[in-house]
């Protein structure tokens, strides 16, 4: 079905979704999971979901974009459409990354030797709607035709495309089917990102249409904004709760730790991602007991947003980004903390560390670091004493696209890893040339009607191959297994990934961050920090 | 007639390089964008380039020197502009048949060149001739056979159908004719016809007594007409590429708060944007840095 698939079927007006990816095509995993055929099931969009939701691209729905009443209101969406197109290629609206675009625009020669990269492309049996190039070609056309207002020379030089709502409908659903991993980047000849296109078109729906996901804008962006954090914790709830991991940490590890707030002139202001506070307290409890073992003066931010890393804007919107950017540097600076370290979240890592550098001036621009760095600094240095024997166990490493290929922090957690864990093994490939999780740009966190569905058969498929080769030998359930995933949302991803295949009760391979790791090999701390229970 | 030809190359070689110009302008200028870099960085510390690590992989990183690694740079460049190797790594199929292509386009810049050279020190001719002349056969033969491979398979290939459109045919036919046709003429001119030295010669002293044989002025004019033609298109990768790799992959610079970045910054958060979507609060009066500064919530600075 999608090999006969042409790009100007974006613009078909039947409401038949263009494709319909079934098992049988999917990517082979290796064994126990070798025939696609046999591969879990997937929900059915429910029938009143297809009457009320635009649906069209590919019998999943990951915006849930209400359907318009009338053909007067498609017309008034398409008009919104076309006027945001002219305002993601002005500067007064998108300088934040025109250059980028209008040379990705401007230079793809459609050699396609960005599709082998895409683990997307690749995991759905190749399916045409998910190479990277098709949703760029469509916006290339639009941008041809109404940006520049190319008449028939340019349509015979670029391509033609009809602007309808069946198309912008579709392009909507598009621009969530890529992780914004930008590997097919790193492989293009002349440079081209197919992520950035991506992520350019959901700006153009969020800034102009206001249509995003509820996950990342209601309940994300918009909820930080207003309660201090997208878990929607208060100030008031982070201190009760950070209060109990210290008492459950001290406990599980008979060493007494207490965290700091708000301390004036600390030299760490450490930035967690609050989803581990409330989904995976241990990381923070381990944070707080190496920081403080280490000698580090540190502190933690109860002021809102402060206590939250997070920065959804990132995968979707300049202004919700900013805002929440600058949030977390005037906090820093209101404090006078000499640096702010970024907890284990790669997504934080790169908004704040990289994405927000130009725009953090004057005396905003406060240092930012990763705790990648700081935590080989603190086990490099010998200030702990680790027992390697005690992470005796297959252990292998997640390389968050964030903080790897778009940041270039590849070593710290390996040298960690290699020094505290015997049994340290790569996946294929690792570093930069890694593959997405498959939850990357809001796909973690977004579980609207079927999409898990998608997000584990699709998106995931290339990293669940990654993680049964890197323990193929030792897949007996007898052998406990430990996935390191240096970051939130890669690790809620590998979580649902990880149940969804049943491969903790079958395989016994359970997922967690660097730092747990870390004090579950400090002789200093009771054994058996890392509990060996599926959470 | 050999006066009309001279001014034909002339004005498309003029009119080609100030499109070239005007492009590379069009992108140098645009405002300042956010960081947006993909790892390996050539720039970076030798150690951490070859693996694709960077600055960030130190803590106090910004106490450390930020002189880039310009001789992994200009590595990574030369592998990149003299043997494609990006395309050598990711597309070896499509290496196959493109790399001939540049290379024989390399090579009849060179064969220009060095025929130019000649042309001015005639001294210099028993050397270059043989260098010009093969390096313009076998660039000729290159590029035809380049042009000819990535033809066939635009042409062949299911998985371009979507991507190909008529002028991506055309320009590749474009480059096909033209080379044939000079390959042509020149094996079919009488030995008394002025050579590529005399050519030049006489297109640089403006020697409109030169008569040069009609197949031959024709073959000259279309291969004009292709070079006036190549930036018009997507075919100015070459420019664009400049842009991608240098303002954009590799642009790893971190703000140490310098005064030159600063104030374009400043004038970016000055502009004043019009996006529609309530939360983001862009009224065409408010600045970026008040869009910024204001929290969708309440519409306030809080
Ligand atoms: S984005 Fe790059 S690799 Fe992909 S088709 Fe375009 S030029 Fe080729
Ligand atoms: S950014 Fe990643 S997910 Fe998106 S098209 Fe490129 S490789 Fe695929």
């Amino acid at each position: 079905m999608s090999a006969d698939l042409k790009l100007t079927d974006i613009s078909r007006a039947s409401r038949e979704p263009l494709t319909h990816v079934v098992n049988e095509e999917l990517m082979p995993l290796p064994a126990p999971f070798d025939s696609p055929g046999k591969d879990k099931s997937w929900k059915p969009l429910a029938p009143r979901t297809i009457e009320a939701c635009e649906c069209s691209l590919d019998n999943t729905c990951a915006v849930s974009i209400p359907r318009p009443k009338s053909l007067e209101e498609e017309q008034v969406l398409v008009r919104q459409f076309a006027a945001g197109l002219d305002k993601l290629f002005s500067k007064e609206n998108n300088w934040t990354f025109l250059q980028p675009l209008i040379l990705t625009m401007e230079h793809c020669t459609r050699c396609q030797t960005c599709a082998d990269s895409c683990h997307i492309f690749e995991a759905s049996g190749r399916n045409e709607v998910y190479r990277p190039t098709f949703r760029s070609e469509v916006l290339r056309r639009l941008y041809f035709k109404h940006v520049k207002g190319g008449g028939l020379l340019s349509a015979l030089q670029h391509g033609d495309i009809e602007l309808n709502w069946p198309l912008v409908a579709r392009l909507i659903e598009l621009s969530y089917r890529c992780n914004l991993c930008r590997r097919c980047a790193q492989t293009c000849p002349v440079g081209a990102d197919n992520g950035l296109v991506a992520h350019e078109l959901r700006k153009l729906f969020s800034m102009e249409m206001g249509i995003a996901p509820k996950e990342i804008h209601d309940n994300g962006s918009m909820l930080q904004l207003k309660t201090g954090s997208s878990t929607g914790m208060t100030p008031a709830a982070v201190k009760d709760n950070m209060e109990f991991i210290d008492e459950d940490t001290s406990e599980k590890t008979g060493i007494k730790i207490e965290t700091p707030w708000d301390v004036e002139g600390a030299d760490v202001l450490l930035l967690h991602n609050a989803g581990e506070i409330l989904a995976w307290p241990e990381n923070p409890g381990a944070f707080a007991l190496i920081l403080t073992a280490a000698g580090i003066k540190w502190t933690l931010s109860s002021e809102m947003a402060g206590y939250d890393a997070i920065n959804y804007g990132l995968w979707y919107d300049d202004a919700q980004f900013a805002r929440v950017a600058l949030k977390h540097a005037e906090i820093a600076r209101k404090l006078k903390v000499k640096k702010i370290v970024i907890g284990e979240c790669g997504h934080a890592h790169k908004a704040l560390s990289v994405i927000a550098d130009r725009i953090l001036t004057g005396d905003m621009n406060v240092r930012r670091e990763s705790s990648m760095a700081l935590l080989r600094d603190i086990v490099m240095s010998g200030r702990l004493e680790l027992d390697p024997s005690r992470n005796d166990f297959p252990v292998t490493l997640h390389d968050p696209c964030n903080m790897v290929r778009l940041m270039g922090v590849v070593e710290p957690q390996r040298e960690i890893l290699r020094k505290i864990c015997p049994q340290f093994r790569e996946m294929t490939p690792h570093g930069v040339d890694n593959y997405c999780c498959g939850g990357g740009s809001g796909f973690a966190i977004m579980s609207g009607t079927n999409f898990p569905d998608w997000r584990f058969h699709v998106a995931g498929r290339k990293k669940l191959q990654q993680i049964l080769n890197a323990f193929s030998g030792c897949l007996e359930p007898e052998t406990p297994k430990y996935v390191c995933a240096p970051c939130s949302n890669c690790k809620g991803q590998i979580r649902d990934l990880l149940a969804y295949y049943d491969l903790w009760n079958k395989h016994k391979i359970l997922y967690g961050g660097l730092a747990e790791l870390i004090v579950n090999a400090m002789t200093a701390a009771k054994p058996g920090f890392i509990e060996w229970e599926w959470h | 007639m050999t006066a009309l030809l001279y001014g034909w190359i002339y004005a498309c070689l003029l009119v080609s390089l100030t499109a070239c110009v005007v492009r590379a302008l069009r992108y140098a200028r645009y405002p300042l964008h956010l960081r947006w870099e993909l790892y390996p960085v050539p720039h970076e510390e030798a150690r951490r380039a070859a693996y694709g690590g960077s600055r960030y992989e130190d803590t106090d990183w910004w106490t450390r020197s930020a002189r880039p690694n310009l001789l992994g740079e200009l590595k990574a460049m030369g592998c990149e502009i003299l043997f494609l190797k990006g395309v050598w790594e990711f597309n070896r199929s499509l290496w196959f048949r493109s790399y001939p292509f540049h290379l024989g386009l390399y090579l009849l810049i060179f064969t220009g060149v060095t025929a130019s050279v000649a042309a001015v020190a005639p001294a210099l001719t028993p050397w270059l001739h043989p260098l010009y002349k093969a390096a313009g056969l076998a660039g000729a033969v290159l590029v035809l056979a380049g042009a000819a491979g990535l033809l066939w398979r635009r042409l062949r290939d299911p998985k371009l159908r979507n991507y190909t459109t008529p002028g991506d045919v055309f320009n590749l036919c474009c480059f096909i004719g033209t080379v044939s046709g000079l390959l042509f003429a020149y094996g079919s001119q009488s030995p008394a016809a002025p050579s590529v030295r005399a050519i030049l010669r006489g297109l640089l002293a403006f020697d409109t007594s030169l008569e040069l044989p009609a197949a031959l002025a024709g073959a000259l004019a279309v291969a004009a007409a292709l070079i006036l033609y190549i930036p018009m298109t997507h075919m100015a990768h070459f420019i664009g590429k400049y842009f991608t790799y240098h303002a954009v992959r590799w642009d790893d610079k971190p703000n140490r708060n310098e005064r030159s970045l600063e104030a374009k910054v400043a004038e970016c958060l000055a502009y004043k944007p019009t996006w529609s979507a309530r939360h983001v609060g862009a009224d065409g009066k408010a600045t970026w840095a008040e869009v910024a500064t204001t929290n969708p919530n309440t519409g306030t600075n809080k």
